[in-house]
């Protein structure tokens, strides 16, 4: 559970949705579309047909900004022209930001010429929210920050229009109270449908209606329980430049379906350290120590699991880290770091059952890639979990190192390491 | 009495919101070795339940009392000021802002992962605002180290001795992570004289408390001698910290170390475990962090190795300068093994109540006697098989079987006239359910009443076994006074014979190896109808006769088997369970016609009472 960015289609949609809840007289309808690499084109254009009657604005819809420095943003073109682009660009490898990834994904809307460029941005602080507005939006807003206004909203009495008038300078004119009323109904669309971000910038106003040109929005995940209807059918995009293997995907499958928590990172797949780490804050050290010792380069994988899952799903997140560390031989041998701190209230001994299950299972393939585990582990039951993996040990002819709590949590990690 | 920097102390006492049972036997039993005075569960809030709920104190049982309310719970222990809330991540909103309202309840600690963190900022802001505490969310909680536990804070009660949290320390420490919450106590119980208090803010973005709040706290409270904190990437609480320590707000030596240095040699968008856990600025990041605290006056080890190390070398310097003693450990009660814990590890054993002999469903499959369930199915064992294994635990042979299936048919029903199914449809015309319906047609079964098999089989072995010839039979019953059980129809005669006993006869001369007391019971018969024709071999008797010859027959029973099954009543089993099928068919006729209640024409009765003079 985290804050979580969304695609600019999808705050767009919602933003056509639900500001009309507060808002009387919004005449922005939402027309954006979605292309991404299984899209059916002439369907899309079946179904949108102002596609072929308006100039329209392409850009790549994949969590990063900047866009139009980057030169990715096509702007007053006709359908031909946007068939032309994405042709071009559909799967175009690019470095933004010094991350290299594919152009998948890309936002069409209609394009609409205007003078004016406004910006606005809500921002989620500890016991209010921040409301910022100027009106010199659009690229140059970071350069001319000294003329961003801002307005607290206090998380629980709100805001009034009072506020939100003080930072909409009354050389707007006739519009201004436009863009106030916009600004408040806005600020409520921002509470009501769980973001925690939310910037438009820029917005414009054209024969009296606000258009917003460019949004980045990020979601509290946390609040897909009330918000599931208002959210549309949206679903949240890696950042740019992750795709996630098939063995993330399904381990985030897995952690979607239970209570407990299971989560994996692939850093390296040749990396010669993998980890199984109990618990959030233990996971962090446990990679902290290895990177302390000079082996980030050998670290495999980031992951976690805790709030006590069940023997069947440690199988599965086990059997999921052994099958990919025992893919590839190292000379040096693979080193399985099983740790954790001294558990509150997860049963050691029925998790270390999962855990078993899958060594036993993968015995030759760990013989083989020359697999050394180490295991540190305290808590409920952890006399047994630990007898239990003394045991394999023998049985499998693996070597297998056991320690509890009087060992210190991270000692295993030089250990391993031989430091 | 509690002081302002205090929480919790050896009198806090406490809501469970949920019904924890495993929580709540923890809380109980640190309060029994901490040798508190009183449980610190004053009562437990559980929305779908409300009563007493029965707990261990030792040894010893206690009743605390259980509400659907918080408010109703706050109105009879006006005392109590603190709630755990292990209400979920759904819940956990509106059950922790009812709490806050409580006028008593100062400190209401949230166990739910995600909560959202707009909800986690209003519980935030609404709880400063009312000079009150929320713990959490995302957290086990914490505790006073001899004085109160939150929920499931420091796992077993091994563990708690381990760390020596039965009794006060001289260190405040104070975490993200719940989970590192009990590695700290470890640690610091090895390098120090222990813990005064620990607490886990939970590893969310926007804690109800910071770590500052409580670092504050720490500082406050003069049985605190060093404060210890472990903080993580993202977010900016140890900035805080920081500028506290700048301002002189803290005094007190503070270890810290801020843990996700990796995250800097990690691709940019790894979310760690927590949610907080991610530094979108270079001032979030760990190695920021821990320079920042390090230049305020901090001790900040090297790495998280030298946590411990770092705590024993500042607690030592304290104890040089008389600031910290070594603590004379308190004689600590044990808590008596769990039943159950010790029954699983073959500690202990207790002879049992009940035993079973037929069946056993506690494996991967359903046992018949020695059969699986799908040996029972493959094997097509049948009604009857399975009758053999459980009534008999014997795996009869095929026709053995099939002559009980051939019972159950022809016992099945006897029309809607018969004492049995008149009262079971009486029943259900009254409106009954099918199962009272049922059981008032099953209690007619009885000596008048189908209930003559065993009393049958029971005569006629008798008769045969000592040698009575039928003639002599016939003679001692007549002098007894006793109808031969078995003998005479209502209907039924010579002239007229019963297609049921011929049909069970049939099959016995067919299949059975012998059939001596079927011939001799037909002996009997044939003096008896000489007297009168419907004294015939009916078919209570026609079974009970034919399965003693049955059992005879298949040579899987011993002679004490074969009395056992007509003492015990077995044969009056089969005809209860055969009318069963037959009661049940007449009840549901009943419901489908939507019969009316049944009452009895008077003119059917007979009023005879007593004249008024006569009574």
């Amino acid at each position: 559970m985290a804050q979580r960015g969304i695609r600019e289609f999808d705050a767009k949609r919602m933003l056509a949705r639900s500001l009309p809840h507060y808002l009387d007289d919004l005449a922005y309808k939402g027309e954006v579309v979605l292309v991404g690499p299984d899209t059916d084109v002439e369907e899309v254009v079946a179904l949108n047909s102002w596609l072929l009657r308006k100039r329209l604005v392409i850009k790549p819809d994949q969590l990063f900004g900047k866009r139009g420095i980057h030169g990715l943003i096509l702007l007053d073109a006709d359908w031909d022209a946007v068939k032309e682009y994405l042709a071009k660009n559909m799967g175009r490898e690019v470095e933004i930001g010094g991350v290299i990834g594919n152009l998948t994904h890309f936002l069409i809307e209609p394009f609409v010429p205007h003078e004016n460029e406004y910006y606005v941005a809500i921002r989620s602080e500890y016991s209010s929210d921040a409301i910022y507005f100027s009106t010199e939006g659009g690229v140059s807003v970071e350069e001319n920050w000294d003329r961003v206004l801002q307005a607290q909203a206090d998380i629980i009495s709100g805001i009034d229009s009072g506020a939100i008038s003080a930072i909409v300078p009354a050389d707007l004119g006739e519009e201004r109270q436009k863009v106030i009323e916009f600004i408040s109904a806005l600020y409520l669309f921002y509470v009501d449908c769980g973001f925690v971000y939310l910037e438009i910038n820029p917005f414009t106003i054209t024969d009296g209606t606000i258009m917003p040109l460019d949004m980045v929005a990020k979601l509290d995940d946390a609040e897909e329980f009330w918000c599931r209807e208002r959210w549309l059918d949206l679903s949240f995009p890696e950042p740019f430049g992750r795709t996630p293997t098939p063995e993330e995907s399904y381990i985030k499958d897995l952690d979607s379906k239970t209570g407990s928590s299971l989560k994996l990172t692939i850093l390296n797949p040749a990396g010669r350290v993998w980890t199984m780490i109990a618990g959030g804050g233990a996971s962090v050290i446990y990679a902290d120590t290895i990177c302390d010792l000079g082996h980030s380069c050998d670290l495999a994988n980031y992951g976690e699991y805790s709030g006590d899952p069940n023997t069947e799903e440690t199988y599965h997140y086990t059997a999921t880290i052994l099958d990919l560390m025992t893919r590839e031989r190292d000379p040096r041998g693979r080193i399985l770091l099983i740790g954790g701190a001294i558990a509150n209230f997860t049963d050691v001994a029925s998790t270390f059952k999962g855990i078993v299950m899958a060594l036993r299972e993968y015995r030759d393939r760990l013989k083989e890639s020359d697999v050394k585990i180490y295991v540190r582990r305290g808590g409920p039951n952890y006399e047994q979990g630990l007898k239990l993996m003394r045991s394999l040990g023998r049985e499998l002819d693996i070597p297998i190192e056991v320690f509890g709590p009087e060992m210190h949590m991270t000692r295993i990690v030089p250990m391993a390491l031989g430091e | 009495m509690r002081m302002e920097y205090e929480l919790f102390n050896r009198e806090t006492t406490a809501f469970v919101y949920g019904f924890q049972v495993n929580a709540i036997q923890r809380m109980l039993d640190f309060d029994y070795i901490c040798l508190r005075n009183t449980p610190s569960i004053a009562a437990i809030i559980n929305p779908n339940q409300s009563g007493t709920h029965k707990a261990f104190w030792g040894a010893e049982e206690i009743l605390l009392p259980m509400y659907r309310t918080i408010a109703e719970a706050s109105a009879d222990h006006s005392e109590v000021e603190v709630m755990v809330n292990f209400a979920s991540h759904r819940s956990a909103f509106d059950t922790t802002m009812e709490a806050l309202k409580q006028e008593s309840i100062h400190t209401v600690a949230v166990i739910a992962e995600g909560v959202p963190e707009r909800q986690a900022r209003i519980m935030a802001t609404t709880a400063r605002k009312l000079g009150k505490t929320v713990i959490g969310p995302a957290t086990v909680g914490g505790l006073v180290a001899g004085a109160f536990r939150i929920g499931n804070t420091a796992g077993t009660i091994e563990n708690i001795v381990a760390s020596r949290l039965y009794r006060p320390g001289c260190v405040g420490f104070v975490s993200k992570s719940g989970g590192m919450l009990n590695e700290a106590f470890n640690i610091i119980s090895r390098n120090s004289n222990g813990i005064f208090e620990g607490i886990a803010v939970g590893g969310d973005r926007y804690p109800g408390s910071t770590m500052l709040d409580h670092i504050l706290r720490f500082e406050a409270n003069p049985k605190i001698a060093l404060i210890a904190c472990l903080g993580e990437l993202g977010g900016e609480d140890e900035y805080r910290i920081v500028e506290a320590l700048k301002k002189g707000r803290i005094r007190k030596p503070l270890v810290a170390w801020v843990t996700g240095t990796c995250a800097s040699v990690l691709p940019a968008s790894v979310q760690f475990g927590h949610a907080g856990a991610k530094a979108d600025t270079q001032r979030e990041t760990a190695f920021s962090k821990n320079e920042a605290l390090r230049e305020a006056g901090a001790h900040v080890p090297t790495s998280f190795d030298d946590y411990g190390e770092m705590i024993r070398q500042v607690y030592q310097e304290l104890m040089d300068k008389g600031l910290a003693k070594d603590v004379e450990e308190p004689e600590v009660p044990t808590i008596p093994v769990d039943y159950s814990k010790a029954l699983a590890s073959g500690m202990i054993r207790r002879p049992t109540t009940f035993i079973c002999t037929i069946s056993d469903d506690r494996g991967e499959e359903l046992l018949y006697a020695n059969k699986t369930i799908s040996e029972v199915i493959e094997e097509g064992l049948g009604i009857g098989g399975a009758i053999g294994l459980l009534w008999f635990k014997k795996q009869l042979p095929d026709y053995a079987a099939r002559f009980i299936e051939l019972v159950l048919q022809i016992t099945a029903d006897h029309g809607p006239a018969v004492s049995g199914a008149h009262n079971a449809i009486v029943a259900s015309c009254a409106g009954k359910d099918l199962i009272s319906s049922l059981a008032s047609g099953l209690l007619t079964i009885g000596p008048r009443f189908g209930g003559a098999i065993d009393d049958a089989a029971r005569e006629f072995k008798r008769a045969y076994e000592t040698d009575l010839s039928p003639e002599e039979f016939v003679v001692e019953m007549k002098r007894k006074g006793i109808n031969i059980p078995g003998i005479g129809h209502r209907i039924k005669s010579v002239k007229n014979p019963d297609v049921r006993v011929q049909i069970l006869v049939d099959y016995a001369r067919r299949n059975f190896a012998t059939t001596e007391l079927l011939d001799y019971a037909q002996q009997v018969e044939r003096l008896t109808t000489a007297k009168k024709g419907n004294l015939i071999l009916n078919v209570d008797g026609c079974i009970g006769v034919l399965f003693l010859d049955l059992m005879s027959s298949c040579h899987l029973f011993s002679k004490e088997e074969i009395d056992q099954v007509v003492r015990l009543g077995y044969l009056n089993g089969l005809f209860a369970l055969g009318r069963t099928i037959g009661l049940i068919g007449h009840i549901l006729d009943q419901k489908r016609l939507g019969a009316r209640l049944y009452r009895h024409p008077t003119e059917d009765i007979t009023y005879m009472l007593p004249s008024r003079d006569g009574i």
